[in-house]
């Protein structure tokens, strides 16, 4: 085929031209989380299952947990024990979606507040210093006037982690020289926590003993 | 007969080079251009229904990105905040402004907004959030200075050398775990050193050597195979 001859430096061309012109794998026919749709009406590709669907593990028969309620009063016990780690999740969950109001230490100063949003109380009020834990956990899943409910952003188990950092907070604003070991002393304002933009809700690493001494006291 | 001139010959020598050359300059061109942010729209920052600045979200008001991006540290897709997260803050702030328009009809109506896509893989390349995150990747390392960027642009080229380059040496690469969100994280260095469980660092590979071993990393021949990122 002498002719196929002739035309090969021109296919070979051809080949190198139409390379990667195809993007079938690049696009396959699926569809990435809540990318949009042209089949449904409103363009979701991600669907509402049907009202009335249980979804397996979501059942919530444990109402205590899931509502904070004990018959219609809050009620004022935690549905699991307390540790270190609960607190721990607690304060780092309460950094990320209360302190833009609250702030970190609760008295309703956050960020979005000094730009207008309306001012939420401080913690650290005889009332909501007597408040039942339940009461809080009601207030995170159902909002409470201006402030908006965070049932979408924080799970169940991670409301009450926060509830058990507020009250951990509560008690550490109030406390007294007779709640901290000898030697040391209650500040007498909360730290500062201001000023420190970009960082997300995020604190630095604190800054190691050694900074500004020079070379070796290590060994 | 000689019809052409002497010194065709040397033309026609130096025709040869001179084409190889040429073909070596395409095929260069060519890679230059693959990779340059024409293809791979890095740095290239994209038009959105609503002109969503993280500078102020995350720089000036602090907000972490887990408020928003909820899902990021247990799945692989990081989570685009439904209306009503912007709703939490702006039902009060900025109430009249024309730019939260179509925020407000978004959240009035039920329609979804449109978000153009910013970091955007083929579909035939699998990728993971959860895992960078536990395993002490920090977001600014592949998404840049977020808390700078008035409207979101993609930092990295996201073609696969750019993860090789990591997943061939992650230590380089590799923060304490609760670091990963602070988008001021600077690796330790003896200008800066940094304390951590107890260990004073002043250089990022003893660091990262040490985060390898207690983040139980795979080895980088797991992670470089291709069934890792292909499957
Ligand atoms: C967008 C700002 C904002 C955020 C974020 C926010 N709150 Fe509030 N919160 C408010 C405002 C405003 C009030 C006061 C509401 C009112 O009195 O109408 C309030 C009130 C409260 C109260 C007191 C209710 C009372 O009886 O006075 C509690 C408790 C509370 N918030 C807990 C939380 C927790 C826990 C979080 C994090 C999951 C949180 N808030 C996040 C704005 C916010
Ligand atoms: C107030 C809510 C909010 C916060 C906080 C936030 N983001 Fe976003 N982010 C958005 C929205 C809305 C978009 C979609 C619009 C866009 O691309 O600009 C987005 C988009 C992005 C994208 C691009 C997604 C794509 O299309 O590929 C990245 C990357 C990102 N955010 C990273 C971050 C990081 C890192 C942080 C924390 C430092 C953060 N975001 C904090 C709301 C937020
Ligand atoms: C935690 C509170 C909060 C949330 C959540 C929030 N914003 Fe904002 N936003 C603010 C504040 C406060 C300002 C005013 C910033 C200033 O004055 O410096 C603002 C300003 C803006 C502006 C005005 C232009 C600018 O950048 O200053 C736009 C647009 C905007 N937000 C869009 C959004 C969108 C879209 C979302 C949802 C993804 C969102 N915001 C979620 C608090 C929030
Ligand atoms: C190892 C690099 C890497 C790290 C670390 C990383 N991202 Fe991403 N991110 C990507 C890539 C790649 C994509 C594009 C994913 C795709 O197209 O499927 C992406 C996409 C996104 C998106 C768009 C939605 C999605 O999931 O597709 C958001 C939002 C986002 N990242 C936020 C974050 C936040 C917040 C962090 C820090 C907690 C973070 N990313 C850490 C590489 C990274
Ligand atoms: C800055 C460093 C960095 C970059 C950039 C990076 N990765 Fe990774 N990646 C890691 C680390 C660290 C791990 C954890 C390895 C381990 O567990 O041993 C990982 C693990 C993974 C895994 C394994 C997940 C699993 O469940 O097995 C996948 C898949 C992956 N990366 C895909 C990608 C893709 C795709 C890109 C590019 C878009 C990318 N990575 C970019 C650091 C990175
Ligand atoms: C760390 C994750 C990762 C690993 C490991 C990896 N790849 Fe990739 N690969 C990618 C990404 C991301 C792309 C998309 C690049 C782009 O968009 O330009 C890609 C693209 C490709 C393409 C190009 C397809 C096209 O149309 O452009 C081929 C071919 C490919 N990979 C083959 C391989 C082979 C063979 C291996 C094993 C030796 C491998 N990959 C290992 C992440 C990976």
């Amino acid at each position: 085929m002498p002719n196929l001859r002739k035309f090969s430096p021109l296919l070979l061309l051809a080949i190198f031209a139409f390379v990667g012109c195809r993007q079938d794998m690049h696009d396959q026919p699926r569809y990435k989380p809540l990318a949009q749709s042209d089949f449904y009406p409103d363009m979701r590709s991600a669907r509402q299952p049907v009202e009335g669907t249980v979804a397996r593990g979501q059942l919530h028969e444990d109402t205590y947990f899931y509502t904070g309620m004990v018959g219609n009063k809050p009620g004022d016990y935690m549905p699991f024990p307390v540790t270190q780690d609960v607190l721990e999740r607690g304060q780092q969950r309460f950094d990320i979606y209360c302190t833009p109001c609250h702030s970190r230490n609760g008295d309703g100063k956050g960020a979005v507040v000094q730009r207008g949003f309306q001012s939420p109380p401080s913690y650290h009020t005889d009332r909501l210093r007597n408040a039942p834990l339940g009461y809080f956990f009601g207030v995170i899943t159902n909002g409470f006037g201006a402030m908006p409910d965070y049932a979408e952003q924080v799970p169940p188990r991670d409301r009450w982690d926060i509830v058990a950092y507020i009250r951990a907070l509560q008690l550490s604003q109030n406390a007294t020289q007779a709640d901290v070991p000898a030697g040391q002393k209650v500040p007498s304002a909360a730290p500062e926590f201001r000023g420190d933009p970009g960082s997300g809700a995020t604190l630095p690493l604190p800054a190691p003993p050694s900074q500004n001494k020079t070379g070796e006291d290590s060994k | 007969m000689q019809i052409f001139h002497r010194a065709t010959n040397t033309i026609a020598k130096a025709s040869i080079y001179g084409a190889l050359l040429l073909v070596g300059f395409i095929l260069w061109a060519c890679v230059q251009f693959q990779r340059s942010p024409y293809v791979t729209y890095a740095h290239v920052a994209r038009p959105q229904p609503v002109p969503f600045s993280h500078e102020h979200h995350v720089g000036a008001i602090g907000i972490d990105c887990r408020y928003c991006h909820t899902s990021v540290e247990n799945s692989n897709f990081a989570g685009i905040p439904p209306t009503k997260t912007c709703m939490n803050c702006h039902s009060e702030i900025w109430l009249g402004a024309g730019m939260l328009q179509p925020v407000r009809d978004s959240y009035a109506t039920g329609k979804s907004l449109v978000w153009n896509r910013v970091d955007d893989l083929p579909d035939f390349v699998y990728f993971d959030h959860s895992i960078h995150i536990n395993k002490g990747v920090g977001c600014n390392t592949c998404h840049g200075p977020v808390d700078r960027m008035p409207l979101m642009y993609n930092e990295g080229s996201l073609q696969m050398e750019w993860c090789l380059d990591c997943h061939r040496s992650p230590a380089k690469n590799l923060r304490p775990r609760d670091q990963v969100f602070n988008m001021r994280y600077e690796q330790p260095s003896t200008q800066k050193p940094l304390l951590y469980a107890g260990k004073v660092y002043t250089d990022q590979m003893a660091l990262g050597a040490d985060l390898v071993k207690q983040y139980h990393l795979r080895t980088v021949a797991d992670i470089t195979s291709c069934s890792t990122c292909h499957r």
